[in-house]
């Protein structure tokens, strides 16, 4: 073979891989747009945020229900207190035994640092975002129950029945486990969870832990503030006011 | 006189006892169609009672299993002939237990159609996750021994298959144990002592039910089991079923020292209904006592009575299992040490558990697939144990 006819292989061959390129930009192009407008700002949750509560028990009333309500409401729960009904949040009575003290306050996932709900899902479908926030990933739950064993404040409940007229924005499952995501898709909207916007006495503060100029952290640092189960040393993210 | 009608109806019996074991694997399928469809809300149990009945049921098939491979080991890591005429049956009772509790535990999900996501997500400071290692591990293990013992070109590597199963199921029922003992928050759980407990309980239950079944298996060869030999192993059966009951005593007995656990001892072993009912009479008294007397009162002991003394282990076993797991769960989680609470969630109330039908469905059928597994290996391979002349060793 000659050289030139070498060269004019080359060039061929040449312009048939400049022309295949061209074409898959082009084929390619208007998907990876189209993803872009699709998924908006794609930016994660950040680690430097520590989302949490304070939540004031003296202003917290016996008998108020909003909070309760709001929640359903924005999650599309039913609102029905059974057995095997879902129940993010609750509102729980409870009565000193020795000195007889009577206090009302709301109970919900407490979003630990160290959640043990996370460490015993066998698939992490359990999980905390960076920001400090503990999910369950409905996709990757297999219904396993292993972690309402393991919270020690019964913060979660199991879908036992399929579900109609969910929510868009926050996704549930028949056969998964759930609970208080703290409103994530509210908090991505940088709006406050339903709970706290709820609640006509301001009982429930909500806010970034870690920023030092925030009220939550002011006033974590002025007052003082109870972790429930404090012993197990879970350092959850919702603390309570005059316990 | 001819055998023929014998065999005739043997076979018949063969096919019947076969049929009646797929039909309750077959009704354990339909529990799991109606649960899939309905969700769990057809079953008991509900957001305070969250494992019931099919864990009941798998956690003894499980604890068993493991158990079960005792006698394998007597004969293959400690050189006993006796026990090691008996290894093969053993290591079939352990993988068809094993696989039947598994069966349960999986269809129990309430999403077992993402078996595929727990077989590829693991999260490795989950204990179920170990499990998913262990049991599987377990099983090929368990086959590999098998095939170095049925197979003569492979004898040699009997012993190292033997040592390794050994060290294998310890491991397996202490993963078993960990499951509860990582519940710190939960009173019931969250010991040290439940991995221990439970590789004790799993010698008792093992062996029950390998008794069980090898005094089916005599029987339908028209074999007597030399009593030199039904007395070795029901001498271990007691010694298993004491060596267990003073596991539960050490758990029971430790937590009633604590002052923050004395209100939930109290509920088990007193005042708790059906608990403490099931706790002294289903376990203490039916699967404890009275086995022990069976064995060991002077006069008693016999073919029989060592039957008998087995199948109430067995039935103990479901009465601790059913107290440990669904009366752990009734005693209320103490969010607020120190205060009485009340809520619309069940907060400081004994949560109510009724099991229902398909629950025990599922269970059954996990038996049920344990047996036929049995059924059909005994009657197309050899594990009839084959004894020697007896030595005492």
């Amino acid at each position: 073979m000659s050289d030139i006819d070498q060269m004019s292989i080359d060039r061929a061959r040449r312009n048939f891989l400049k022309t295949s390129a061209g074409a898959a930009a082009l084929a390619i192009a208007p998907g990876m747009m189209l993803f872009q407008v699709a998924h908006g700002d794609t930016q994660g949750a950040s680690d430097k945020v520590r989302w949490g509560m304070l939540i004031d028990t003296n202003q917290c009333k016996e008998g108020c229900n909003d909070c309760v309500s709001a929640c359903n409401k924005e999650n599309g729960l039913s609102g029905k207190t059974g057995p095997t009904d879902s129940q993010w949040i609750r509102k729980i009575e409870i009565k000193d035994v020795s000195s007889g003290r009577e206090l009302s306050l709301p109970m919900m996932c407490q979003h630990c640092e160290h959640p043990p709900c996370v460490d015993v899902c066998p698939t992490n479908a359990s999980m905390k975002r960076a920001d400090g926030i503990v999910l369950v990933d409905k996709h990757r739950c297999i219904g396993c129950r292993y972690c309402m064993m393991a919270c020690p404040y019964k913060a979660r409940s199991f879908v036992h029945e399929p579900l109609t007229d969910q929510n868009p924005d926050v996704p549930r499952g028949k056969g998964t486990v759930e609970a208080c995501t703290l409103c994530v898709h509210r908090i991505d909207q940088g709006l406050k969870p339903a709970c706290s916007e709820a609640c006509p006495n301001k009982a429930i503060l909500f806010g970034d832990l870690n920023d030092a100029n925030s009220e939550i952290a002011q006033k974590v640092r002025a007052v003082a503030t109870t972790q429930i189960r404090a012993d197990l040393r879970l350092n959850p993210g919702v603390r309570y006011q005059g316990l | 006189m001819s055998s023929y009608p014998r065999m005739y109806f043997k076979n018949r019996l063969y096919w019947a006892l076969l049929a009646t074991g797929g039909a309750v694997a077959l009704a354990g399928l339909y529990a799991v169609h109606m649960m899939e469809h309905y969700g769990h809300i057809i079953s008991g149990m509900n957001n305070q009672i969250v494992w019931g009945i099919p864990h009941v049921f798998a956690i003894f098939l499980i604890v068993a299993a493991s158990g079960v491979l005792n006698v394998a080991s007597i004969g293959s890591v400690f050189g006993k002939a006796v026990y090691k005429a008996r290894a093969p049956l053993a290591s079939l009772l352990s993988i068809a237990m094993l696989a039947g509790g598994l069966t349960v535990l999986m269809l129990d999900l309430g999403r077992p159609d993402r078996i595929m996501v727990a077989a590829t997500n693991f999260n490795f400071t989950s204990v179920f996750a170990w499990n998913v290692v262990l049991y599987s591990g377990m099983f090929s293990l368990v086959i590999v021994y098998l095939w170095t013992m049925m197979e003569r070109r492979m004898n040699p590597y009997n012993k190292a298959a033997g040592l390794a199963v050994f060290v294998w199921r310890f491991v397996l029922t202490t993963g078993t144990g960990l499951i509860f003992a990582f519940l710190t928050a939960r009173q019931a759980y969250g010991s040290a002592l439940l991995p221990p407990m439970f590789i004790v309980l799993s010698f008792a239950w093992g062996l029950a039910v390998f008794h069980v079944v090898q005094t089916v298996i005599y029987l339908w060869n028209e074999k007597t089991l030399a009593p030199e030999i039904l007395n070795r192993k029901k001498n271990l059966l007691g010694v298993f079923v004491l060596g267990s009951l003073y596991m539960v005593a050490t758990y029971h007995f430790t937590n009633m020292y604590f002052a923050h656990q004395q209100a939930f001892e109290l509920f088990i072993l007193r005042d708790g209904g059906i608990y403490p009912n099931l706790f002294w009479w289903g376990y203490v008294v039916l699967g404890n006592v009275l086995p022990l007397a069976l064995i060991f009162m002077p006069g008693l002991g016999k073919s029989r009575c060592v039957m008998a003394a087995s199948l109430l282990v067995v039935l103990g076993a479901f009465a601790l299992l059913y107290v440990f797991i669904i009366g752990g769960q009734a005693f209320p989680l103490s969010i607020f040490p120190g205060y009485e609470v009340s809520s619309s969630f069940g907060d400081g109330q004994i949560a109510a558990y009724t099991p229902s039908l398909y629950e025990f469905l599922l269970g059954f059928g996990g038996l049920a697939i344990a047996f036929i597994i049995t059924t059909v290996s005994v009657r197309v391979l050899n594990f009839m144990p084959q004894d020697k002349p007896y030595i005492s060793d």
